[in-house]
């Protein structure tokens, strides 16, 4: 019962990662119609946002270490620790949560460039140009972010005081031994958090209304005299801030490195295409249904009976998804049916 | 260029051998003729091409072919080991298990296209490679990768031949398969499954292929059933990406699961991208430009780059140096990348494509500036 609950914590935990990811993915698919191989590349950038707020937070000087006393000893202490004191390494020890405010705006950017930049010109093209060109601007952000970051994981640690784990089993009556990370609850509340926040924008704002109208038929919306391509690229803009942020709260769970966005994107693609391309509730539901699914195949007991499983699950239910329901879970008529 | 008589097919075919054969040759001012790199020429040279009979021809863009390279790899390995030392029977098991593997595979995804398509190689391609290194590591032997061993079992050439010390190389009838000759093994098939993809091309089912690249729609409205074509062709295509990775386990007889992961069929789609999608030299182009800038651009350092640029002042040098150095050495994926994105944004013919473009361009004004002429006089 323990393990069983837990497991479908961690799922839930997993799902809520590949949800955003792949709520970013079909966001730009259902707007855009364009399939973007370097979405997992925003994801990376999303979380060197937070080693660079890292980096900048703990730039130091070379202080000389006074308790030791054999030898000249120093060492280095970041300069806001030496400027404010206390406020300064509280600063620094939430720095996860810091980084967020950089991320927002610098994925808004990178997000509006690209659409603006690259994407803007592959409306027309084949899907295989548009697979081709992202995956080579993937390519790209990943060897910059290599040339910069280097190629070793940096580990960038959550605050101190969510360190630990929460006793879980104790809120539930499930017995003190059943933890669980704090900052994995954290992470899936995150998610929560943004997913609604992208679907009320969706279904109860004006602008979030006209960007659906849009969705379903944009020619008429165009005949209506809005300027929708204008809001496709803000949704796109969302759609990397989306992705960035799911990014940037995975860095404790996940030392980035440079690849790390590749490993996410295939993933996230068979999330989208179990969810139904362009359907925004089958991505979610399908991100949560396929963590789920994937914890369990990684329990011992199920790995026992058909070992290997956990590896291939995810895939095998595409496949098996794919060839009963066409459309996806949740797929619209219409929307990439090819 | 579209067709082709017989006879001047054969003509083709006679040059395409003499270049190809004579590679060692004129590859030397490029610093390219050393066997390792010739062999590697020859070899995605066959995986480009096969996978163009499906991506060029039927216009599926597969993002999981480098599973029958893998599949091809492990074959050749075990045949290696269970068997003998000969390549005849590794070149013909690879081909023939990632045939099977093409089987069935190609039987699940090409129930549907497009995009889909795509992602169901790729998760077929994901699903191999996280089995060969976890669960099948008794075939596969995961992470290290499938070796010869001394005592590997060698059934048939143990029949005639007293085992050695040390380990025994990989031979055809006696020919060491290293070095050159290893290179004009993998020459001779690449000019025979070259003719091939020629001879695919221009054939009636070529050109349903085409067709169904065209309008798979229409073929069907006609009567017509497009399913045992494309799974022919991708049963094809992978047979000759599975011939490929028995050549690589000819040359250096180790197969990985490395060799199957997603990024290694992202090559291949590259190199026939590079090249010209479609066009029959493209792919070929594409796979050994890649695998020679490979070679050249990674071997590259800052040392390196400082004297080649020693002609210029000082500062240039190290202007020229600080610009140049993040695209080489490590750098030579990023190079690859961008390039990449270069040639689909202003050249989707690749540059087999961009050449007959420029040479229709050239063609039809001459031709226009030849009617003037006539007018005039």
């Amino acid at each position: 019962m323990d393990s069983i609950f837990l497991q479908i914590l961690n799922g839930l935990d997993k799902g809520g990662a590949y949800a955003l990811i792949a709520l970013g993915l079909t966001l730009v698919f259902g707007t855009l119609g364009v399939v973007n191989f370097a979405h997992g590349a925003i994801f990376m950038l999303g979380s060197f946002c937070a080693v660079t707020t890292q980096n900048l937070l703990t730039y130091s000087k070379k202080v000389k270490d006074e308790s030791i006393t054999y030898f000249e000893a120093f060492k280095e202490v970041p300069y806001l620790e030496i400027w404010w004191g206390d406020t300064g390494s509280f600063i620094i020890d939430y720095k996860v949560p810091f980084s967020i405010l950089l991320a927002i705006p610098v994925m808004l950017l990178i997000g509006l460039a690209m659409e603006r930049g690259l994407i803007r010109h592959f409306y027309n093209r084949p899907h295989a140009d548009q697979i081709l060109v992202t995956f080579g601007l993937a390519i790209v952000i990943q060897e910059i972010v290599k040339s910069i970051y280097g190629a070793n994981p940096i580990p960038v640690p959550a605050p101190a005081i969510v360190a630990g784990s929460a006793s879980i089993g104790s809120w539930i009556g499930l017995g003190e031994s059943v933890v669980y990370p704090w900052w994995r609850l954290i992470y899936l509340a995150n998610a929560l958090v943004v997913i609604s926040a992208v679907f009320s924008f969706l279904k109860f704002t004006t602008y979030g209304m006209v960007v659906r109208a849009g969705m379903q038929d944009r020619e008429t919306v165009g005949l209506l005299g809005i300027d929708i391509q204008r809001r496709f690229t803000v949704v796109f803009g969302m759609a990397s801030v989306v992705v960035g942020i799911a990014g940037v709260m995975y860095t404790p769970i996940l030392s980035p490195d440079y690849h790390m966005g590749m490993d996410f994107l295939v993933l996230s693609f068979v999330v989208v295409v179990v969810g139904g391309m362009g359907s925004l509730e089958g991505a979610v539901v399908a991100g949560f249904m396929l963590g789920v699914l994937q914890s369990f195949a990684a329990m011992n007991e199920i790995k026992s009976i058909f070992p290997g499983i956990d590896q291939i699950i995810v895939y095998l239910v595409a496949v098996i998804i794919l060839l009963t329901r066409p459309r996806g879970l949740m797929g619209r008529k219409g929307v990439m049916e090819d | 260029m579209d067709t082709i008589s017989r006879k001047g097919e054969l003509r083709m075919m006679a040059l395409f051998a003499v270049i190809v054969l004579l590679m060692p040759i004129w590859l030397i001012p490029f610093g390219a003729a050393y066997p390792d790199l010739l062999q590697k020429f020859a070899i995605f040279g066959i995986f480009a091409v096969g996978f163009n009979i499906l991506f060029g021809l039927t216009g599926y863009l597969s993002f999981g072919h480098a599973v029958f390279l893998g599949v091809g790899s492990y074959a050749a390995v075990w045949s290696f080991k269970l068997f003998t030392m000969n390549v005849i029977p590794a070149v013909i098991f690879g081909v023939l298990f990632s045939g099977i593997f093409a089987a069935v595979i190609g039987f699940v995804s090409l129930r549907r296209s497009g995009i889909y398509f795509s992602i169901l190689t790729l998760a077929f391609a994901q699903m191999s490679y996280n089995l060969a290194y976890s669960v099948l590591t008794p075939i596969t032997n995961g992470e290290t990768g499938l070796q010869l061993r001394l005592h590997d079992l060698r059934m048939i050439d143990g029949l005639f031949i007293e085992a050695g010390e040390g380990l025994p190389l990989t031979n055809l009838f006696g020919i060491k398969m290293s070095g050159y000759p290893g290179f004009y093994f993998c020459a001779v098939l690449l000019i025979l499954a070259f003719y091939l993809a020629l001879r695919i091309k221009n054939s009636p089912f070529g050109m349903a292929l085409k067709a169904i690249k065209s309008n798979q729609l229409r073929m069907g409205y006609t009567g017509f059933n497009t399913r045992p074509y494309l799974m022919s062709a991708f049963m094809i295509s992978g047979m000759y990406a599975g011939l490929a990775g028995a050549l690589l386990a000819v040359t250096d007889p180790l197969a990985g699961a490395e060799r199957m992961q997603w990024t290694a069929s992202g090559e291949v789609v590259l190199m026939t991208i590079l090249g010209g999608v479609g066009t029959l030299f493209g792919p070929l182009l594409g796979a050994g430009l890649i695998k020679y800038f490979e070679n050249i651009f990674s071997s590259y350092n800052d040392a390196l780059l400082q004297e080649t640029f020693s002609f210029l002042p000082d500062m240039l040098n190290n202007l020229m140096v600080g610009i140049i150095s993040p695209f080489v050495g490590d750098g030579w994926h990023l190079t690859l990348g961008g390039l990449f994105m270069v040639i689909i944004i202003f050249l989707p013919g690749g540059i087999v494509g961009g050449i007959t473009m420029v040479w229709r361009r050239y063609m039809k004004k001459r031709g226009a500036s030849a009617e003037m002429e006539g007018e005039t006089s």
